[in-house]
């Protein structure tokens, strides 16, 4: 009696080993470190890592190594103060042609890591961070729609002649006015077949005629999912020049974006980069003069030079054909013709006119779009704050003018869908970004992130050690074996952690201190019905059949009620809350595990199969 | 002592006129309180803007006030946080600034205050907008919580255990977060999950309690409902009790090693895990004592029983 079958003894174990696996890359130490890369000309050599490391010791900051690898150096610190001031110091120091970004390196093994064995991913109240979250304001995003649908009403009326008396937006609806019913009949046929977004219905009053077009639901909801997309698109851009390792961009329900800066320390940049502003300018290339001329220094006069994205420089002319503000809309699509992704790009009627000038002017030439980023700037300057005005001008997309074109015109041979949805949603960063606002900030610095690892480690251990010196005093061999189910329960918590890369928060850690003062729930329930099995003389092998059996059901009862209690937090929850309710579902899932099946297979090792007086319980 | 607690034959059932009286007064205290004081809600809440600041030496509150008011913050409330080197400093909204600007400032004027020199340890900004959201959410979790829990008690009990459980329930929500009323300790986010959790530890317990009292009514021939629940909360009373102390003794590693902020989590489940273990003995089983629980009530699951007994 109570012997478990060679399976489900080969089982445990497996899982043991499994777990420990999992769990072991937590136990190597994770330093705060610069990845420090070379962007266009400069490249990282052993010259600059000399120039690094003199730079940081004349400054008194220690650093733990310094590994260079495939043209990037990795320098490891001993606390995030240091690797911040280090960054602040280098900064200066090395120019604008480096690119430095903060992360967490870990001396995990290569054999752990390639089976995918990570430590564990530290939320921000763990490691310090910024957390922000954005509303964008859809109502303006849909307005701003309005008006330029207004506008392009007017424009296309004026351009088919027919004469309206005014057109102007009331609540939902723009209401075109005619002073005679058959000029907006013509009118009402034109609008439905070139607004096709728009719904249209006609009204009489008081002598005039009027239309009135609304955007169908579809389209509002179109232009809002546009308006966030477009918001989380420039916002990876900007704070991609952070240099943030893994910096978090994500929607959150309908209208908010949630963006995590892990490990960065100043708020104030962050906001700076928010509050940019974004325009955009249609150029001709100079294909007459050289770029290596220009780059020499010998600019020609009328022509300036740009860098594209990937850092290659290029030569514009000064003259603007069209600003980002006469784009009144840009989507991406697929070409017609050759199939490969496009953008297809409509200009207001005065940006129509210039274009259709010059393209004509100048067919098979390229023609270059750049990209101006404009936001304000804090550094401190002898101490003293100074903000100053930063412009960012790229140049992000170039293509070849293949025949003259106005209103509409598309730019094809993109490399991807991809591409082109970027580029689109680039195109209209100009004008239509929808206001955004800051409506939650969350900053945790290094110091107190560091405080919550070892506060919350410490009570973990605190309160386990505790659990464990009752539960031996009062189990005796039974409390030993719970005990060492409950130190296995830890292990299995923290390895699917690992695994699910899920994040660890302290209200998570709190979670887990909650399992395992309920962990041992399960095993005093079996206990206690064992003692009563003794106690109404049952024989020790049937007490221990017999108390498993019949605490089951109540345990798993017991435990269900706690894992719902655990998937509303988790539904309904933001961050910190999530955190508690991920562990405390793993916990209970896990705990259930170890403490039914776990202390079962070695309460069967040490009595199972044998006659045994009496237990030691 | 093993035997002590095994062999007790406490007449709970005897005292449930008197552990209602209690209940009923602890719960009209809890529900005035939160009725006429309200709750000290945190800035998850209400909105508002937060700072916490370390300094390498300790700080005197009053020159930080001083600072503070120097720069336009005179009604900002200023207190030490864990140790007298860490100061927090909670900001009135102001109408030309944004939250998000607003620290900032404060976080450059706390550096002017004497004390070494200033490190940013936190800053929390909620919005007033999704202080309201959050405020619905937490309500619509807790009521989404009971609800699943009162079905599956339903489904797998009966529903005079599932209307028991979530009075149970109910009564540890309301004299927790009267607690917190009472004595106007901060109410925040990790509180309102403190909460939720106590909802299930406390029905944890009754679990236990309410599958031994249906065991027995399926069990003990004689004996009226009376006689069977006593005699099922103090077979599981040894269970009851040290459960709880175990659970007990992690949170109060949690409320002393756990550091500040999550103090208010760990006294909130503290408060939870006691209350939760006297209304698993007492609201629980008296209620479907009221209720009117019978023999003949626990019969016609009997099936469903049985096949829980055969699983392994």
């Amino acid at each position: 009696m109570n012997r478990y079958p060679l399976w489900k003894n080969l089982l445990v174990v497996v899982l043991v080993l499994l777990g420990l696996v999992y769990a072991l890359p937590n136990v190597f130490d994770q330093d705060p470190s610069l990845e420090i890369a070379g962007n266009r000309r400069a490249i990282v050599d052993t010259a600059t890592e000399g120039r690094i490391r003199s730079r940081l010791s004349e400054a008194g900051i220690q650093i733990k190594s310094a590994d260079l690898s495939q043209d990037k150096l990795l320098v490891r610190f001993g606390n995030s103060e240091d690797q911040l001031r280090a960054k602040e110091l280098l900064e200066t120091a090395l120019g604008g042609d480096y690119t430095q970004a903060l992360t967490l390196s870990t001396d995990v093994p290569g054999w752990l890591q390639s089976l995918g064995a990570l430590p564990m991913y530290l939320g921000l109240d763990l490691r310090g961070g910024i957390h922000v979250l954005i509303d964008v304001d859809m109502d303006a995003a849909v307005a701003q729609a309005m008006e330029r649908y207004n506008g392009d009403i007017r424009t296309q009326l004026r351009e088919e002649r027919l004469r309206y008396s005014r057109v102007s937006t009331e609540g939902d609806a723009i209401v075109v006015e005619f002073q005679e019913a058959a000029l907006r009949d013509q009118a009402l046929d034109v609008i439905a077949d070139e607004f096709r977004d728009l719904t249209t219905t006609t009204r009489d009053e008081a002598g005039e005629f009027l239309i009135e077009a609304r955007m169908g639901p579809t389209k509002q909801r179109e232009v809002q999912k546009f308006a966030l997309d477009q918001n989380i698109t420039t916002l990876r851009n900007r704070v991609n020049a952070l240099g943030v390792s893994e910096p978090v961009i994500q929607q959150q329900g309908s209208r908010r974006i949630v963006v995590q800066l892990p490990g960065a320390q100043d708020p104030s940049k962050l906001k700076e980069l928010l509050g940019a502003t974004a325009t955009l300018e249609y150029r001709l290339e100079d294909t007459e003069h050289s770029v290596e001329d220009a780059l020499a220094g010998k600019v020609p006069i009328g022509s300036r030079l740009y860098k594209t994205r990937d850092g290659r420089p290029i030569l514009l002319k000064k003259r603007v054909i069209v600003t980002g503000n006469q784009i009144t809309d840009a989507s991406s699509g697929f070409d017609q013709r050759s199939g490969s992704p496009m953008v297809s790009v409509s200009l207001d009627s005065q940006g129509a006119r210039r274009m259709r000038n010059v393209t004509t002017e100048n067919v098979n030439k390229p023609m270059a779009v750049v990209f101006i980023e404009t936001r304000k700037e804090t550094r401190l300057v002898d101490g003293k704050p100074v903000t100053r005005k930063v412009q960012v001008e790229e140049v992000i997309s170039v293509a070849n003018i293949l025949e003259p074109f106005g209103r509409r015109f598309q730019t094809t041979g993109l490399d991807s869908p991809e591409e082109a949805h970027d580029l689109a949603l680039l195109l209209r960063a100009g004008a239509l970004a929808a206001p955004i606002d800051i409506v939650e900030e969350r900053t945790i610095g290094p110091s107190l992130g560091q405080d919550n690892i070892d506060q919350g480690f410490e009570s973990v251990v605190i309160g386990l050690i505790l659990v464990m010196i009752f539960m031996a005093v009062y189990y005796k061999v039974f409390g030993l074996v719970a005990n060492l189910a409950l130190m296995m329960n830890l292990v299995f918590i923290v390895a699917v952690l690992s695994m699910l890369q899920a994040t660890l928060t302290l209200p998570g850690i709190a979670g887990i201190v909650l399992t395992v003062g309920m962990a041992v729930d399960a095993n005093v329930l079996i206990f206690e019905r064992i003692r009563e099995e003794i106690r109404v003389g049952s024989t020790p092998q049937a007490s221990i059949y017999a108390g498993y059996e019949k605490a089951f059901s109540t345990i798993v009862d017991a435990n269900i009620t706690t894992l719902i209690a655990a998937v509303v937090l988790f539904s309904f929850g933001t961050g910190p809350i999530k955190g508690f309710a991920v562990t405390l579902f793993i916990g209970i899932l896990t705990s259930m595990f170890t403490a039914i099946v776990g202390t079962r297979a070695v309460i069967n090792k040490i009595y199972g199969g044998r006659r045994v007086a009496r237990l030691s319980i | 002592m093993q035997k002590a607690i095994s062999d007790l034959n406490i007449n709970f059932m005897g005292k449930r006129k008197l552990a209602m009286v209690v209940s009923i007064i602890l719960l009209l205290i809890s529900l005035g309180s939160v009725l006429t004081r309200g709750l000290s809600l945190g800035i998850d809440f209400t909105g508002g803007t937060l700072v916490e600041v370390g300094y390498t030496e300790a700080v005197e509150l009053a020159k930080v006030r001083q600072v503070l008011a120097a720069e336009g913050f005179g009604d900002a409330t200023v207190q030490h946080f864990g140790t007298s080197r860490d100061v927090l400093v909670r900001l009135a909204p102001k109408s030309e600034l944004q939250g998000a600007e607003l620290s900032d400032r404060a976080f450059s004027a706390l550096k002017s205050a004497e004390g070494g020199e200033a490190t940013l340890r936190r800053v929390e900004f909620v919005g007033p907008q999704v202080g309201d959201e959050l405020t619905e959410d937490g309500g619509l979790a807790m009521l989404y919580a009971l609800i699943g829990i009162l079905v599956y008690v339903a489904l797998r009990f009966e529903y005079r255990f599932a209307l028991g459980s979530v009075i149970a329930l109910i009564h540890d929500v309301v004299i927790t977060v009267g607690i917190f009323s009472l004595f106007q300790i901060e109410f925040d986010l990790t509180v309102l999950a403190a909460v939720l959790a106590v909802i299930g530890y406390s029905l944890n317990d009754t679990i236990v309690v309410y599958d031994r009292i249906r065991e027995n009514f399926r069990k003990m021939r004689k004996g009226d409902p009376v006689e069977i629940i006593n005699r099922s909360l103090n077979q599981t009373l040894s269970r009851t009790l040290k459960t709880s102390l175990t659970t007990l003794l992690v949170l109060i590693s949690l409320f002393v090693f756990g550091g500040e902020i999550i103090h208010g989590f760990a006294f909130a489940l503290i408060i939870g895990v006691i209350v939760g273990t006297y209304s698993s003995i007492y609201v629980a089983s008296t209620s479907v004592l009221m209720l009117g629980i019978s023999k003949q009530d626990l019969m016609p699951v009997v099936k469903e029983g049985a096949e829980a007994d055969a699983e392994p």
